[in-house]
């Protein structure tokens, strides 16, 4: 179908349908029960997900394929946010032109760095790329945000304002982004007994996005091109006296998945018209390495399912206080309350690191190939048993035909 | 749970269609639409208290936190009602906002604007957050006054010290209690002179960012204006650890002032490094050498120890202060936590009293009643004196302290002493001040 | 002149701290390799202990003062460390000053079994797993580190000087016939940088002089044949992670009246020691160090106003734009080997 295996256009669908349901889906609980913290279906967490699926998506084909390990991706997703915010303050809240101009300016930033990067390998490469990011964001933060020549506005973070020029801006336009008159802010509340269910534009919008670079991603990894790719992590000597020189497409695969992380950035910019330079910070480029790995390096739906996990950290266990636990474990005796509650504190709101880097920990130790292993072996548990009495029934059917 | 029951329903319906040129889909059925951004329409209102939870900056934001939880026992009748006993305006009945019950969510800035906006747009989103306060560095605050500014939320600053937060980035929705670089050069320019005398010659270490920037020109501005000769002024990366380098050629320079643009950790360590250099153990151009902090605060004095001790600098209050209004917050504050508090926990809780109190006087939470009530108010017994809240860019105008490092403290807490309380009319300035210009407030906007 | 030697003290000193730091990270590296993201975590450990060692002797015994009120208005409460009571007022304030040099002894055998627990524990599982698996496991471990170290210390950085009597600084120039003020320099800075050169010259002294070092080193050339010639070189390389982990555990230590110390110092040092380690060259000690000095020289220059004005923002990139050049004309570095963490 479409190109795909089975077994792929199997997994995109349920991508498809995961990602257009996802409204549903992360709203579980009632919006006024105490399970309601956990409730991640508002807008701006939606478009997160999605966004950082793509960022995901892309090192993956870099990294899951090739085995180049870049440490500097976020200077991409960087380029890609100024580029559109760019564009807003001095042509339009259109966010087609916004998202163009971030995926073609990050994807003429990563061939200039990997070509500069790629004459070196492993971790010698890794450098190179952490480099080149950290000296992309320590520009970013302070030399190119000075008053004479303000290309990034600094630690504020590049942002529209009232007398910018906006050329194309018309009057009965929204003063946000928007796709073609339709703003990106823009949100409908569905109310079915107790949950509320968001349908976000911005969301949408991204998440079509995602699903198309969702499907990009599967037909390189099983393209002849993306074989090449893999030969040149399993095996670049060979690769070499075979001819080959791997080096165009280790660069290729650099500037595809530099091009992924601008759309990221594009988008970032598209559903909140502000970009930090913290976005290029080798935090960022640490934190899309750690989204893959968990999920599951050279996996197609892993990185997708490690961005997922980062970030609902990030946004939901960061938030819960100490009072949301008092009334969590409010129905216990008073005694028991505090004590249960102190026991649990150190692990959630600003100990939210905490949880997060034991995770990471338990993850690696116990599922070595990340996420997508822990799923492969629920799917086997459950497998196993229908595998067996698929067997059965193969036997059985197959004795007759004998 | 914290939290209301109908906020959120309110919520999106009616940031949906804000400002977009087309009626939505409407194939799923919408409620009624409600006057103004999450309008609180239970029995509660839910307040966002968004403060660094995480990173560098952790401790200024759990004192923070500290002081909102107060702020919210003592507007809800619990408690011994801290400074609303003091504060001029008596609107405020301790019966929650408006007959509301005050509950509030919690989320982390991880002092970076992207962080930050995430939080404070998931407050507003989920949660139906009113309005949103907290933070504990520029950008931050103005990131997120931003977002509220396009949200239709009341954004009421936290500890933000740039001049741009109320200048060039002022929003008609956004409140900044705190004072601002200007007013510390404005403060400290008199105490300078008459401690150090009108000639001298300093060179500056300046953090190299926005807020660095503004406070180094409005230092510079200031010294100069005495007849202070500026030697150099030198911009120090953020991610800088070691100040070694820029401090060794201070000596050598001619300078006999070092002025420290550095806030948190980055002040921390310059100072710390200034003194193993010796610097304050020199005689230069026949005058002893002297280092000043234009912004000081508790949490870096008490971060950098020993090294602060005579060391002068501006901060925006402080515990000890002997007026009604001071009193009544640090006995309050002291005897549910056991510490005085901070500056941001002060600036804090005054936010969360003015917003609270600007509705009730309102008699509303519509973002727009709430800065009319805001603009030129003029309020006193919050602890620094008779204050405005300038209708032109919502900074507020009150008196600030001069402090300096003191040479012997009595206990944990008590770092800092008062050196002079600068009176209010000395760091007024005007609405269209050069350092302050080029923004433009907006109009409020309510979100609906 | 004396400004040139004054930024070349500097950049001895601060390449100490990087030298220290890499060093450890390189014997990780050479010997078992592994990327240890959590070496950082190990450098701030070491820093915490000396917070720790001075919290134990500043132990208190309060007792009130009816003269004096608190910020309530209650009687204070004055403490006196207990180490006062039992050793007399001065002898009491003088242990306590000098708690970070006591901190020193005291971090050796923690660091090193600190060491040993990573290793044995947690790191020996990945010695054949992926690199990234590695970075996920050990940057996972840095995290939990740094917030236990948060909930117990707070994330305010907390004063640990000096003893008292090398607080100060001396005036090095009027030594060698400069002005007076040309050339200061701390004490604690001074003691810092000789206490990195001792450290150094005695790891490679012990890699290079005995029979343990001598067994190392050919581990780390050829671990396999090592093992087949029948030498337990597992149990060698626990214990050189051990040593590693004291090393980092020492620079830490020593660190801490040079910048009060937080949790996230680590973190702050991680990013910066892999570049060390790298442009060193992978694999090579001597690499590391010479890296660590190099850069530390040549960021000290970098943040000379000269420097400033004639290339805006150099002090903000150098470190990397010198990796950059020196990873693109020297392939493996400056002294790295051949084949080491190249795939």
């Amino acid at each position: 179908m479409m190109g795909m295996n089975n077994k792929d256009a199997t997994l995109f669908l349920i991508v498809i349908v995961l990602t257009l349901l996802a409204p549903f889906i992360l709203n579980p609980f009632p919006t006024d029960s105490a399970m309601a913290q956990f409730n991640a279906g508002y807008p701006d967490l939606m478009q997160r997900f999605v966004i950082f699926g793509i960022f995901a998506i892309g090192f993956n084909i870099l990294f899951g394929l090739t085995g180049y390990l870049s440490f500097g991706h976020a200077a991409f997703l960087g380029v890609g946010s100024y580029s559109a915010v760019w564009i807003f303050k001095l042509f339009t809240y259109n966010v087609i032109p916004a998202i163009g101009l971030a995926v073609v300016l990050a994807g003429l930033f990563a061939l200039l760095i990997g070509y500069v990067s790629l004459r070196r390998s492993g971790i010698y490469f890794s450098i190179l790329t952490l480099a080149f990011a950290q000296m992309s964001f320590a520009l970013a933060y302070s030399v190119l945000s000075n008053p004479k020549f303000n290309l990034t506005n600094g630690e504020t973070g590049l942002q529209v304002y009232a007398d910018d020029p906006q050329m194309f801006h018309g009057p009965n336009l929204p003063d946000l982004p928007h796709l073609f008159g339709l703003s990106m802010r823009a949100n409908h509340q569905m109310s079915v007994g107790a949950w509320d269910f968001n349908f976000n534009v911005g969301y949408y919008v991204c998440a079509v996005i995602m699903i198309l670079a969702f499907y990009l991603a599967i037909r390189i990894f099983r393209s002849p091109f993306g074989m090449m790719l893999r030969a040149v992590k399993s095996n670049n000597t060979r690769m070499t006296y075979t001819g080959l020189n791997a080096r165009p497409y280790a660069l290729a695969a650099f500037v595809i998945s530099g091009m992924y992380a601008g759309l990221a950035g594009g988008l970032m910019a598209s559903v909140d018209p502000l970009a930090g330079a913290e976005r290029m910070q080798w935090t960022a480029s640490g934190e899309v390495v750690l989204m893959t790995i968990l999920g599951g390096a050279g996996t197609l739906i892993g990185p997708i399912l490690g961005a997922g996990f980062i970030k609902y950290f990030e946004n939901i266990f960061s938030k819960i206080n100490e009072s949301v636990l008092h009334s969590w474990f409010s129905f216990l005796p008073d005694g028991l309350e505090d004590v249960i509650v102190a026991m649990v504190y150190p692990f959630v709101g600003k100990g939210w690191h905490l949880t997060l880097g034991m995770l990471f920990m338990l993850v690696v130790i116990f599922l070595p190939g990340g996420l997508v292993e822990g799923g492969q072996r629920v799917m086997k548990l459950f497998g196993k048993k229908k595998s067996g009495s698929g067997a059965k029934e193969k036997s059985t059917q197959s004795t007759p035909a004998e | 749970m914290s939290k209301s029951n109908l906020t959120r329903r309110g919520l999106l319906k009616s940031s949906a269609v804000a400002g977009a040129g087309l009626a939505l889909p409407t194939i799923f059925t919408a409620s009624s639409a409600s006057a103004y951004m999450n309008e609180p329409t239970g029995g509660s209102v839910t307040l966002g208290f968004n403060v660094p939870q995480t990173g560098p900056y952790a401790d200024e934001g759990a004192d923070e936190l500290r002081a909102y939880k107060l702020a919210v026992k003592h507007l809800n009748g619990e408690g011994d009602g801290g400074m609303m006993t003091t504060f001029s305006s008596k609107a405020l009945q301790g019966n929650g906002i408006l007959g509301k019950k005050v509950e509030f969510v919690t989320g982390d800035t991880q002092t970076k604007s992207d962080a930050a906006r995430a939080s404070a747009k998931s407050m507003i989103e989920k949660d139906g957050a009113v309005m949103i306060t907290g933070g504990s560095s520029s950008g931050v605050a103005i990131a997120v006054q931003g977002l509220c500014q396009e949200a239709g939320i009341i954004f009421m600053a936290g500890l933000t010290h740039s001049n741009d937060t109320t200048g060039k980035d002022k929003k008609a929705n956004g409140f900044r209690h705190f004072f601002n670089a200007y007013m510390s050069g404005a403060a400290l320019a008199p105490v300078l002179e008459s401690q150090y005398g009108a000639d001298r010659k300093a060179y500056h270490l300046t953090a190299d960012y926005t807020w660095g920037w503004t406070q180094e020109e409005s230092i510079v501005a200031a010294t100069e204006a005495l007849g202070w000769e500026t030697i150099e002024t030198v911009k120090t990366p953020l991610a800088a650890t070691d100040f070694s380098s820029y401090i060794a050629p201070v000596l050598n320079s001619g300078a006999d002032v070092l002025v420290l643009n550095h806030y948190g950790g980055n002040m921390i360590n310059s100072i710390n490094n200034a003194v193993q250099f010796g610097l304050l153990d020199k005689q230069v151009n026949g005058k002893k050498f002297e280092i000043v902090v234009p912004l000081y605060s508790r949490l870096m004095a008490q971060g950098a120890g020993e090294a602060v001790k005579g060391v002068l600098g501006s901060t925006n209050w402080h515990w000890s202060l002997q007026d009604e209004g001071s009193k009544a917050f640090v006995k309050s504050f002291g005897t549910e936590y056991g510490r005085p508090p901070s500056q941001a926990a002060h600036t804090t809780y005054c936010q969360t009293l003015l917003y609270a109190d600007a509705c009730e006087r309102a008699g509303t939470f519509n973002p727009c009643g709430v800065v009319e009530a805001l603009e030129g108010f003029e309020f006193d017994g919050l602890g620094n004196g008779p204050t405005l809240y300038r209708a032109e860019d919502h900074q507020c105008f009150k008196d600030v302290l001069v402090v300096r490092g003191k040479e012997n403290p009595e206990s944990e807490f008590d770092l800092l002493e008062v050196v002079e309380v600068t009176p209010r009319a000395q760091v007024e300035y005007a609405p269209d001040h050069p350092m302050f210009a080029g923004g433009n407030l907006g109009e409020c906007n309510d979100g609906a | 002149m004396d400004a040139i030697i004054l930024q070349i003290l500097n950049g001895l000193d601060k390449g100490s701290a990087y030298a220290l730091i890499a060093l450890g990270l390189t014997l990780i590296f050479g010997t078992l390799g592994v990327v240890n993201f959590a070496h950082g975590a190990l450098f701030m450990i070491g820093a915490f202990c000396a917070v720790t060692v001075q919290r134990i002797l500043t132990l208190s015994v309060e007792t009130i003062d009816e003269t004096r009120t608190d910020f309530l208005g209650n009687p204070l409460k004055v403490k006196t460390p207990y180490v006062e009571n039992w050793f007399g007022p001065e002898v009491g304030a003088a242990i306590i000053d000098w708690s970070v040099p006591i901190a020193i002894l005291f971090s050796i055998p923690i660091m090193l079994l600190i060491g040993f627990v990573m290793e044995r524990g947690l790191i020996k599982h990945f010695y054949k797993r992926p690199h990234a698996d590695q970075i996920l496991v050990t940057f996972g471990l840095a995290i939990v580190l740094q917030e236990v170290i948060k909930y117990f210390y707070g994330a305010n950085p907390i004063p640990t000087p000096a003893p008292d009597m090398f607080s100060g600084s001396i005036d090095l120039g009027v030594l060698v016939g400069f002005d007076v003020n040309a050339i200061i320099y701390p004490y604690w800075r001074l003691i810092y940088f000789a206490f990195a050169a001792l450290i150094i010259g005695g790891v490679f002294a012990f890699l290079q002089f005995t029979t343990f070092g001598m067994v190392v080193r050919a581990g780390m050339a050829d671990r396999e044949t090592v093992g087949l010639l029948g030498i337990n070189i597992d149990r060698r390389f626990t214990i050189m992670f051990g040593i590693a982990a004291a090393v980092a555990g020492l620079a830490g230590v020593m660190y801490t009246p040079i910048n009060p110390p937080n949790y996230h110092m680590g973190m702050d040092f991680l990013v910066l020691s892999f570049v060390v380690v790298v442009v060193g060259g992978m694999g090579s000690l001597p690499g590391a160090v010479l890296a660590g000095f190099l850069l530390g020289i040549l960021e000290s220059f970098a943040s000379t106003t000269w420097a400033t004005t004639t290339i805006p923002g150099i002090n903000q990139i150098i470190i990397y734009l010198v990796a950059i050049i020196v990873l693109l004309t020297r392939p493996r570095g400056l002294m790295g080997r051949k084949g080491v963490m190249e795939d």
